[in-house]
C-alpha cells in the first residue's frame, strides 16, 4: 500500500500507485478543475476549492455565469420582468389612449411600431403587454410546477394508493379539452384580472408536469444511491430531497420551461375566444388575435406583439437548457 | 447424529451481529421465491466473516434484510430474528432502527459508481453522515469529509473534496465508498461484493484497505464474495450459501484444507492452480436451482456428484463436524475423508 497522502503536502501523493494514478486522468477531463497536470499536483493552498462548501446549486451558478446562452436569456427575462413591472421606463404613452382616424397606420414620428386597428400606439401597447404575458406565463408555470412536482414527486416515491389516486385525478383532467375547459371555466368568471386566468392553467397544467415528476422521481428512487443512503440511516425526507429532487429537477425544468411558453400563447388562445384575458386589459395575446385578421392589410400589427412573445418564450426556454445542463456535473 | 440449531458454532462473549433462523422470500408475480430459507450466522467484534455463494444463493438478500434496506414489496422477511448487540432488528420501531443504520452498522455497496449520487460532491455525501448521525455543521462535515479521504489514501484530498463521483476512477470510489461506511465508527461493516466492480490490481489494494481499517478499528465485517482469492485472505470464518441455505460454516482454513460439503468441495475444485496446468478444470454441473422451484431434500442434490436416494428426500440439517465447524450434507464424512 502507498503511504497515507496528506492534503498539506500535495506534492507527495504523486508517487501513489495503482488507482491513484488513474484519478488524474478523470482531472484532466474535467476540464474546469483546479488540479495541474499530472506531475504538478502543487495546488495553492486555500485554492478555489478549498474554501466553503460547495453544492449543485453553487456550482450550478458558477457554470451558469460563465454561459452566455444564459447570460443574454436571463438579461431578456431581466428586461421584460422591469418593463412588466414599470412600463414608464421605456413607453411615456398611454396604451389605452387611441386615436381612431389612425386606425392601421405605419409607423410615425413618435410611434416607431405603427397603430392598430383602433389607432392605439402598437409600440406603447406592446411595452404594455408584456405584464399580462408575462404575470400568467411566471405565475401559471410556478404553480402548476410547484403542485405538479410536488403531488407527482411524492406519488412516485412512496407509491401505493396514493400514486393511484393521484394518477387517476391527473387523467381526469388530461381528459378535458383545454379550448373547451376554458371556456366553460372562464364564461361564468366576471374577473377582468389575470387571477383567473392563471388558476385555470394551473388547474389543467399540473398533471402534466406531476406525470413527469413522478416518473423521474421513480427512476431515481431505484438507483443503488438512494438504497445507500437508506443504509446510511438517511430518512424518508433526506432522501426525496436531497437525493432523489436534485436527479429528478432536470426533466420537471424543461418541460416548465416548454411549458411557460405554452401557457403565454394559451393565455393568448383564450384571449381570442374572449374568455381569457378582456379589454381594457393589455395583452399579447388580444393584440395579437385582433391584428391576426388584418395581417394583409397591416402586418406591423401582429409583426410586434407576435415578435415580443416569441422572445419571450425563447429566453425561458434557452434559460431552462441551461439551467438544466448546469445542473448535471456530468456535462461539466 | 450431532446437529446444529443454534447460529453461533463456538460459545462466544462478544458477539455483534446474530443471524437466527432467518427466512425472505419475493411474492411475484411467477409465484414465491423463497430467497433466504433459515439462515443462521454470528460475527463477533473483530471477526471477518466470509459468506460466499453463487448468484442468486440469498448472499445479499440476506444482508440486505439485516440492513433493513429489502425491496418490501416484494421481499418479506417471513421468519426468523435479526439480533445486534442483542436487540432484534426486526421489531425494533423504525425511527430507532434507522439511527443504528450508518453509525452502528454500514454497508459498502457492489459499485460504487451507482451507489454514490451523481450529483452531490463527494464531500457533501461524506459530510452527510455527520450532518444526519451527529448533527454537525455543514462545514465541519466537510472538514470531517477531508480527513476521511485521507484516511482512506485519496491523494490531494483537500482539493478532492469538492469533486464529483464520476470525476474519480473506480479504485477511489469504492475508497471514498469504505469511508463512508467507515466515517462513524460503526461495529459492523457488511461489504457486499466490494471488489466485483474493480480490476484486479485494484481489487488487492481496496481489500488490504479494507481489512486494514478493520484491524485498526476492531470492527466486526460479513464479506460477501464469490471469489475465494478475496477470502483466503482476508476472512477469519467462511459461510457457503446455497440455493438460500448455509451448507458449510468454518474457520477459514479448515474449509480449504478438507471441505465438508460436496458444493464447497466442487468450489475449490473449480479455481484454476497452477500445478494442475493443462488439465481440464473441473466445473460443477448443472445450472442452481430456480427460487420459485427448489428440489425436495438437499437442494443441492440434482449437481452432487455424491448424491443418494436419502439426499433427494430429505432436508440436510446442518451437522456439527467439530466444534467451530458445520456442513448441511448427510455424507459430511466421507467428503471429508475423501482427500
Amino acid at each position: 500500500m502507498p503511504e497515507p497522502s496528506s492534503a498539506q503536502d500535495p506534492a507527495e501523493s504523486v508517487g501513489n500507485a495503482g488507482a491513484g494514478g488513474t484519478m488524474d486522468f478523470a482531472a484532466e477531463q474535467a476540464g474546469s478543475l483546479t488540479a495541474p497536470p499530472p506531475g504538478e499536483h502543487l495546488v495553492p493552498e486555500g485554492g478555489t476549492t478549498t474554501g466553503k462548501p460547495r453544492s449543485l446549486w453553487s456550482d450550478a451558478w458558477h457554470d451558469l455565469r460563465r454561459n452566455p446562452v444564459f447570460v443574454v436569456s436571463a438579461l431578456v427575462i431581466v428586461f421584460l420582468v422591469l418593463i412588466s413591472i414599470w412600463p414608464k421606463l421605456i413607453a411615456s404613452g398611454n396604451p389605452l389612449a387611441c386615436d381612431i382616424n389612425k386606425s392601421q397606420d405605419g409607423p410615425a414620428p413618435g410611434h416607431p411600431f405603427g397603430f392598430d386597428l383602433q389607432g392605439c400606439d402598437v409600440y406603447t401597447r406592446t411595452v404594455y403587454g408584456a405584464r399580462a404575458s408575462v404575470t400568467v406565463g411566471v405565475c401559471a408555470t410556478a404553480g402548476a410546477a410547484i403542485l405538479g412536482s410536488v403531488l407527482g414527486g411524492l406519488a412516485g416515491f412512496f407509491g401505493g394508493w396514493w400514486d393511484a389516486v393521484l394518477s387517476r385525478i391527473s387523467d381526469v383532467f388530461f381528459g378535458i379539452p383545454i379550448v373547451l375547459g376554458g371556456l366553460v371555466f372562464l364564461s361564468v368568471v366576471t374577473n377582468t384580472t389575470v387571477w383567473p386566468v392563471i388558476g385555470f392553467i394551473v388547474l389543467l397544467g399540473w398533471p402534466q408536469i406531476a406525470r413527469i415528476a413522478r416518473g423521474a422521481v421513480m427512476t431515481a428512487k431505484q438507483h443503488d444511491y438512494v438504497q445507500a443512503a437508506r443504509a446510511l440511516g438517511a430518512g424518508n425526507t433526506r432522501i426525496l430531497l436531497r437525493h432523489i429532487a436534485p436527479n429528478a429537477v432536470a426533466p420537471v425544468i424543461v418541460v416548465a420551461t416548454i411549458a411557460l411558453g405554452t401557457y403565454i400563447a394559451l393565455e393568448a388562445t383564450l384571449s381570442f375566444l374572449g374568455v381569457g384575458l378582456k379589454p381594457p386589459t393589455v395583452s399579447w395575446g388580444i393584440d395579437i388575435s385582433t391584428a391576426s385578421t388584418e395581417i394583409r392589410d397591416a402586418p406591423h400589427m401582429l409583426l410586434w406583439p407576435a415578435g415580443a412573445l416569441s422572445v419571450t418564450v425563447l429566453a425561458f426556454i434557452m434559460l431552462g437548457d441551461a439551467v438544466r445542463d448546469a445542473l448535471d456535473p456530468k456535462l461539466r | 447424529m450431532d446437529t446444529l440449531t443454534e447460529s453461533p458454532l463456538v460459545p462466544r462473549t462478544d458477539t455483534l451481529l446474530d443471524v437466527r433462523d432467518l427466512h425472505v422470500e419475493f411474492r411475484t408475480r411467477d409465484g414465491i421465491a423463497k430467497a433466504v430459507n433459515g439462515v443462521s450466522y454470528a460475527v463477533a467484534r473483530g471477526e471477518t466473516l466470509a459468506v460466499l455463494g453463487e448468484s442468486g444463493s440469498g448472499k445479499s438478500v440476506t444482508v440486505q434484510a439485516v440492513m433493513g434496506i429489502l425491496d418490501s414489496p416484494p421481499g418479506f422477511v417471513t421468519r426468523g430474528e435479526i439480533l445486534f448487540r442483542g436487540e432484534n432488528l426486526l421489531t425494533m420501531p423504525a425511527d430507532q432502527r434507522r439511527k443504528v443504520r450508518g453509525a452502528k452498522m454500514a454497508m459498502i455497496f457492489q459499485d460504487a459508481l451507482s451507489a454514490l449520487n451523481p450529483v452531490l460532491t463527494v464531500g457533501y455525501q461524506l459530510g452527510e453522515m455527520f450532518v444526519v448521525h451527529r448533527g454537525m455543521s455543514r462545514r465541519d462535515a466537510r472538514a470531517m469529509a477531508v480527513e476521511l479521504m485521507d484516511r482512506v489514501r485519496i491523494p490531494a484530498a483537500r482539493q478532492r473534496v469538492g469533486d464529483y463521483p464520476h470525476q474519480f476512477s473506480g479504485g477511489m470510489r469504492q475508497r471514498i465508498m469504505i469511508a463512508m461506511a467507515m466515517a462513524l465508527e460503526p461495529d459492523l461493516i457488511i461489504a457486499d461484493e466490494p471488489t466485483t466492480a474493480l480490476d484486479v490490481t485494484v481489487q488487492a489494494q481496496v481489500m488490504d484497505l479494507l481489512a486494514e481499517l478493520r484491524q485498526e478499528m476492531g470492527m466486526g465485517l460479513i464479506l460477501i464474495t464469490h471469489d475465494l482469492g478475496v477470502v483466503a485472505d482476508v476472512a477469519d470464518r467462511i459461510a457457503v450459501m446455497y440455493a438460500g441455505r448455509i451448507v458449510e460454516t468454518a474457520p477459514v482454513h479448515d474449509i480449504y484444507r478438507a471441505p465438508a460439503h460436496p458444493y464447497t468441495k466442487g468450489l475449490l475444485e473449480s479455481i484454476p492452480r497452477l500445478d494442475r496446468k493443462g488439465k481440464e478444470l473441473y466445473a460443477i454441473r448443472g445450472l442452481p436451482p430456480s427460487l420459485t422451484d427448489v428440489p425436495p431434500g438437499c437442494a443441492f442434490n440434482p449437481r452432487c456428484p455424491m448424491a443418494r436416494e436419502r439426499c433427494r428426500t430429505e432436508v440436510p440439517p446442518l451437522y456439527r463436524v467439530t466444534a467451530e465447524r458445520g456442513s448441511a450434507c448427510h455424507y459430511w464424512e466421507e467428503c471429508v475423508g475423501d482427500d
